[in-house]
């Protein structure tokens, strides 16, 4: 393993509603005070299940993923330089917009004084209330100006696909304040889990969050979105990553026969795809043997799309090393640091 | 005449020189549904003509995705005589069965493909009418030909009663259903569909396609056509988890499912990342006793088309590796816009064996010998 590697993926578990308290004004502590509301878990990691807590980081009591347990489990053994803190908290499952966008701010400061002020290895992305695009902005403008906010978080399913156009003010202010969209992982439940309904269990939701991130980034080439915002870079979060290929090929074959519905999208989504995404590591959806892993890196084609991520405390990996077997030296240096600082423009102006 | 007949000699040397191709994908088509008129009886018809065919999206004709040519065609598919791309047995023979040397052809009726149409009895009597529709105007005019049967497949009962009615007739060669359904196809409510199949000896084949209600992304509703079309792959991903992790193989082990028209380069990902997930499928449904990737390669095979295009075609031998030589099988889509040539799709060399299998003997085996094995075993 390489000392100052750059996690790009790791959750702090919010201990409940109640720790934001403090930073909700009076009229919201008193509604959910009022409406008896303790708890906004979501569905995406039921906090007993397998995935959502690796076995050795799941404390006897109390939630895991707390700053102790962060810096113990992950930060010193691995002698992290940088890590984004992902807040998975249930903000997008509200319905209310007003609602939504007061957690959020009110998650964003908990972070900042919980965990970014306590801790100079961490960084964090801004949650954003993504049920109203206006409010959206409003939040990322709010802490646009505190450099240790390095991206913008939204989920893989959302009420519209995310190269819709309601949503480019989202992507003008990203763009203005150099911050990527990060798309991580989870769905906020106002759509079915699949194109056929929703599934029965966890693990299929889970397994689905891929398909998902395929139909996102059709979504947003086919859209234009980088055609429009050409500076924008976005990172696929706790997706997996060995679909990938299959799906740009896949676009590219489409886009040569369909070009004409969406005449914008001027040379190959494969070319688009590799110029602005980039993809964390875990979970490793790896083939089960090294030459099937040798044969698939020349799939990708390109050294440049992975960014290291732990997904502490999600049970990815056991044992101390998150990465696959074999890589070359070289490979290991860039998904680990290199190409973290190529894709967050404030970790690159902090840290270089 | 001398030239007609020296056209028509050079034409049957060339096919006979090609190797023999099973195609499993081909789409005829009704020139309209008045085609249908003599397979319904009178209150449905009656019914057709007054509400049409209702499904779950808003359009009663068209499409809110308009496709990239009229009817999804080909432009050079139109049969003479104005009719259908599709609707024309000779024609189809003309421009692809016999220049292609298409030795066995299944039949998957898409256009329509009533399965979700929302009427329960609409949907089995014209389901019932297709399946007879096919058999005369089709598979008994063309010994390559095999129908697929069209089932109601939102109400399994009488989608069971539909395959138990066509089971045994050598015309059909699967049932076909349409991939976007209104629940995942694992669970259990389409479970009769499955022992019906497995009782009547005939794969289920999932064609890419259908109306099930949800949003085409579970994400919401995309814009574009073209983004339908990404996205049928992903749809087909979504098919596959539901069915491995409700445990429909460990219930129906002798199942064989064929997914069509969704292409193939993103199965071993999936595998992958289903067995990644073992550790929770188990815990949540022990019933399921098998890794996933083997329940995929015992189970479940694929049409190649829409074959992927890797920038390198070579990565697509790999691919191919991954899901097994024997699992993958040729289609072309006819008289599609996507067409896969069977000429010039696949930009790599194969062995004869490789070309073999891909391109005729695994759906030889899948369609026809197995059965006529069975029955052979059965008779001992």
């Amino acid at each position: 393993m390489l000392a100052g590697a750059i996690d790009c993926d790791v959750h702090p578990t919010l201990p409940g509603l109640r720790a934001l308290f403090t930073y909700l004004d009076d009229a919201w502590r008193e509604t959910f005070v009022q409406r008896g509301m303790h708890e906004l878990v979501s569905n995406n990691y039921p906090p007993g299940a397998p995935l959502s807590v690796r076995p050795d980081w799941r404390p006897d009591v109390g939630p895991p993923a707390q700053l102790p347990q962060l810096r113990s489990h992950v930060l010193d053994p691995m002698q992290t330089r940088a890590a984004i803190c992902n807040c998975l908290y249930g903000v997008q499952l509200l319905f209310s917009e007003d609602m939504a966008a007061a957690i959020a701010r009110a998650i964003n400061d908990w972070m900042a004084r919980e965990l970014l002020d306590r801790e100079p290895r961490l960084r964090a992305s801004i949650v954003v209330p993504m049920q109203n695009t206006e409010l959206a902005v409003d939040e990322i403008e709010r802490h646009a100006s505190d450099k240790r906010f390095v991206q913008v978080l939204v989920l893989a399913m959302g009420d519209m696909p995310l190269g819709r156009r309601a949503y480019w003010p989202i992507y003008a202010a990203a763009e203005r304040h150099h911050l990527p969209i990060g798309i991580h992982a989870g769905s906020n439940y106002h759509n079915p889990t699949t194109p056929t309904g929703w599934g029965t269990y966890h693990s299929e939701d889970y397994i689905n969050q891929a398909q998902a991130f395929q139909t996102q980034l059709a979504s947003l080439v086919c859209e234009g979105v980088f055609r429009r915002f050409p500076r924008l870079r976005v990172v696929l979060i706790e997706s997996g990553f060995t679909w990938l290929p299959a799906c740009l090929w896949r676009m590219a074959k489409f886009w040569r026969g369909l070009r004409p519905d969406v005449p914008w999208v001027d040379r190959s989504p494969a070319e688009i795809v590799r110029e602005h995404v980039r993809l964390t590591l875990q979970p490793l959806d790896v083939p089960p043997d090294q030459e099937h892993l040798e044969r698939f890196w020349e799939h990708v084609g390109s050294d440049e799309l992975l960014l290291f991520s732990t997904d502490y405390p999600h049970w990815q990996y056991d044992g101390d090393v998150p990465l696959p077997s074999g890589l070359p030296a070289g490979l290991v240096h860039k998904i680990m640091i290199d190409n973290p600082l190529a894709t967050y423009p404030r970790l690159r102006e902090a840290l270089q | 005449m001398n030239e007609v007949v020296s056209t028509l000699s050079r034409r049957n040397q060339y096919a006979i020189s090609r190797m023999a191709i099973a195609d499993c994908d081909l789409h005829p088509a009704p020139n309209s549904l008045a085609d249908l008129r003599p397979y319904l009886d009178d209150r449905w018809w009656r019914h057709l003509e007054s509400f049409g065919a209702r499904r779950r999206h808003g359009c009663l004709t068209g499409s809110a995705y308009p496709k990239g040519s009229p009817g999804a065609n080909r432009r050079d598919a139109d049969p003479p005589g104005g009719r259908k791309p599709g609707s024309n047995l000779e024609f189809m023979r003309a421009q692809h069965l016999d220049p292609n040397n298409v030795q066995l052809g299944i039949l998957n009726m898409i256009s329509p493909h009533p399965g979700g149409v929302q009427n329960p009895g609409l949907s089995a009597a014209m389901c019932a009418a297709i399946n007879d529709w096919q058999v005369v105007e089709w598979t008994s005019r063309d010994v390559r030909l095999r129908a697929s049967v069209m089932v109601p497949y939102e109400q399994p009962a009488d989608a069971a009663a539909e395959i138990y009615r066509r089971a045994g007739d050598p015309n059909f060669a699967q049932v076909l259903l349409l991939s976007r359904t209104a629940e995942p196809l694992g669970q259990r409510r389409y479970w009769p569909i499955y022992e019906a199949a497995v009782a009547a000896d005939l794969p289920i084949g999932v064609h890419a396609f259908g109306y099930g209600g949800a949003p085409l992304t579970s994400g919401g509703w995309p814009s574009f056509y073209i983004e339908e079309m990404i996205g049928h792959a992903a749809c087909c991903e979504s098919v596959i988890t539901s069915m491995v992790v409700e445990g429909v193989f460990e219930r129906f082990p002798a199942l064989r499912v064929i997914l069509v028209e969704s292409g193939f380069a993103w199965v071993p990902a999936h595998a992958w990342r289903m067995d990644k997930n073992w550790r929770t499928i188990k815990e949540e449904n022990p019933a399921v006793t098998r890794l996933p990737s083997e329940v995929i390669r015992q189970n479940i095979w694929f049409t190649t088309q829409p074959m992927e295009e890797p920038e390198d075609p070579r990565h697509l031998l790999d691919i191919i590796e991954w899901i097994g030589w024997d699992r993958l099988m040729f289609a072309t889509d006819y008289p599609h816009w996507d067409y896969d040539d069977p000429t010039t799709c696949l930009r790599v060399s194969l062995t004869e064996a490789q070309r073999a299998a891909l391109f005729h003997d695994n759906a030889w085996r899948f369609f026809v010998k197995n059965r006529v094995q069975d029955r052979a075993d059965d008779n001992q």
